[in-house]
């Protein structure tokens, strides 16, 4: 079997010992081969259980990586499909059913994140695209809770003290999801021009309430 | 910046048929070299990692081709030095095919770069350029010095779409929501590009010193004053106030942006036009979003109380119940002349 090695010639200057680790490649070969293979079931669990994981983070904001660094965008469409149906009138009534409204909030959440990404890279900031729109889709999940807690008080009579308490209630779910989507993206920034890229943000988050706000199912 | 781990074992058995031509060039001399500097990724995603790798493995094939083209090369000159030739031209196409993928893939992440040098101000400035966009200085000799950034025009443009929404949604202007977030970013978006470039002809033809940067620039900051007036008029409902406001800070940061311009343009009757037209059109589009978007207080009962019937609609009216007697067949008919009118507005 070391009869063939005998041919090889060297020369002592070159190394050739060291190890070769290239952790990208390697992750290729991983992917090809144990996640093809396996179920179904298995695939979306894991992908669930991914996905209820940065919905814990996005719930109790620490300044922590793990929405950056493991990015997926399940999280957001679920969220933005739910706030979609959610927010759509579905009623006889109108003149309009509710199909534009859909894509309305779809076409607001998604390219208000995408505006906002394109806002924080020009201003220097070393956050990638993808990671951007993954946090800025997670930190919609305040949101939808208020957006379905709304809806529950909206089942109640209608008056003053319905409006307060939804406005209440958005208020503080909004203010949450700016403190949590600032935790995660605010590192990302040079220190100086935090607000700069902040203040978008706020504008985004600022017109998905009001949509919420001034929901009213007829 | 997090570098994913990965398992030295699978780097191991990795390592097998893929550098097998590597570990030959290694005898040979070898001229293949993995470029690892490269590898330190800031970004840390999955995706565009695979897009740069797949780019780099490309680009490590045509090497590994190219060095590969070469040995043969070395091997066979003398004897067949038009094959070698022959070869050195295929891995010398195969090389520019890859670089050419290369550069369209940086030219498409390039084009942010383009635009980047505008977005570089510091929080300080942005604030001290809002203030300033609502002094008019009258120095009108000198040119004056206009910022050339678009950060802050962008999020006026932003603001003054968020402040429209929250006035028409007060206000009752239009329930159905479909048209209601698009009419406010076309009106805005409109407005900034669509009146800046107008005035940037003009002042072309004025012969105005003044770039469409600048007058991008300089339209956005104009709109602090809109979003100032928007904002408090459409929490408090008084027709009086709001046309103080209009003359007082409207007519501040129009004086200000025709104040830049004169110091721009030479000659009366240029000035006049330019000027003019600027002044013009930014006042009217002030009373225009007023006026336009803005209805009487009773859409702030709407939204608290649920709302009526939407106006401008035609709905069916209630056929009165003459008797009492005849309630139960008049509500039995107007329910089926709302089916029927339902089933007919919907065709």
């Amino acid at each position: 079997m070391f009869a063939g090695l005998s041919d090889i010639s060297i020369s002592q200057d070159i190394p050739v010992e060291g190890e070769i680790t290239i952790p990208m490649r390697s992750r290729i070969r991983e992917f090809d081969s144990s996640t093809l293979n396996e179920s179904v079931q298995n695939t979306i669990m894991r992908d669930l259980k991914a996905v209820g994981k940065k919905f814990m983070h996005v719930l109790y904001p620490r300044k922590s990586n793990t929405l950056l660094r493991d990015w997926d965008l399940w999280g957001p469409l679920i969220l933005c499909v739910t706030l979609a149906l959610m927010l759509q009138r579905g009623s006889v009534d109108s003149e309009k059913d509710g199909g534009p409204q859909f894509a309305e909030v779809f076409v607001i959440v998604w390219f208000g994140a995408v505006t906002i990404t394109l806002n924080s890279k020009l201003l220097g900031g070393n956050i990638s695209f993808f990671q951007s729109l993954c946090v800025l889709g997670y930190c919609i999940l305040p949101l939808t809770v208020a957006m379905l807690v709304c809806r529950l008080v909206l089942l109640a009579e209608p008056g003053p003290i319905n409006f307060m308490v939804r406005l209440f209630v958005v208020i503080v779910m909004f203010a949450w999801s700016i403190v949590a989507s600032t935790a995660f993206l605010a590192d990302s920034q040079p220190p100086n021009r935090k607000a700069l890229a902040v203040y978008p943000v706020f504008l985004f988050y600022f017109v998905i309430s009001w949509m919420i706000l001034t929901f009213t199912p007829q | 910046m997090a570098t994913p781990a990965a398992p030295t074992g699978g780097a191991r058995n990795g390592a097998g048929p893929e550098w097998g031509g590597f570990e030959e060039n290694i005898q040979g001399g070898g001229s293949a070299v993995i470029d690892m500097e490269n590898m330190d990724d800031t970004s840390g995603s999955s995706f565009e990692d695979m897009g740069e790798l797949h780019q780099r493995l490309r680009e490590e094939e045509v090497d590994a081709d190219a060095a590969a083209a070469e040995e043969e090369d070395g091997e066979f000159l003398g004897m067949k030095g038009f094959k070698g030739q022959l070869s050195r031209q295929v891995a010398d196409q195969m090389w520019q095919a890859g670089k050419r993928q290369a550069s369209r893939a940086f030219s498409l992440y390039a084009n942010i770069d383009i635009l980047r040098p505008y977005f570089d101000v510091e929080p300080a400035q942005v604030r001290s350029r809002l203030l300033e966009s609502m002094i008019p200085i009258k120095m009108v000799n000198f040119p004056q010095k206009i910022a050339g950034e678009l950060y802050g025009p962008l999020m006026l443009v932003f603001t003054l779409v968020a402040i429209l929404l929250h006035g028409m949604k007060t206000s009752d202007t239009i329930i159905r929501e479909g048209t209601l977030m698009g009419t406010a970013i076309g009106t805005c978006f409109g407005y900034w590009l669509g009146v800046s470039s107008f005035i940037y002809f003009l002042a072309y033809l004025c012969n105005a010193q003044i770039t469409m940067l600048q007058m991008l620039a300089l339209l956005g900051y104009g709109l602090f004053g809109h979003c100032i007036v928007l904002f408090i008029t459409y929490n408090i409902h008084l027709h009086a106030l709001f046309y103080l406001f209009w003359l007082l800070v409207g007519g501040l940061s129009t004086l200000r942006m025709v104040a830049v311009l004169v110091s721009r343009t030479v000659g009366p009757t240029q000035r006049l036009l330019l000027c003019g037209t600027l002044a013009t059109l930014h006042m009217l589009f002030l009373l225009y979003l007023h006026f336009a978007y803005h209805k009487v207080v009773e859409g702030i009962l709407d939204t608290l109380e649920g709302p009526n019937i939407p106006p401008m609609q035609r709905v069916p009216r209630d056929i009165p119940a003459v008797l009492p007697a005849a309630r139960l067949p008049t509500t039995v008919l107007n329910a089926t002349a709302k089916a029927v009118a339902v089933t007919l507005q919907s065709h």
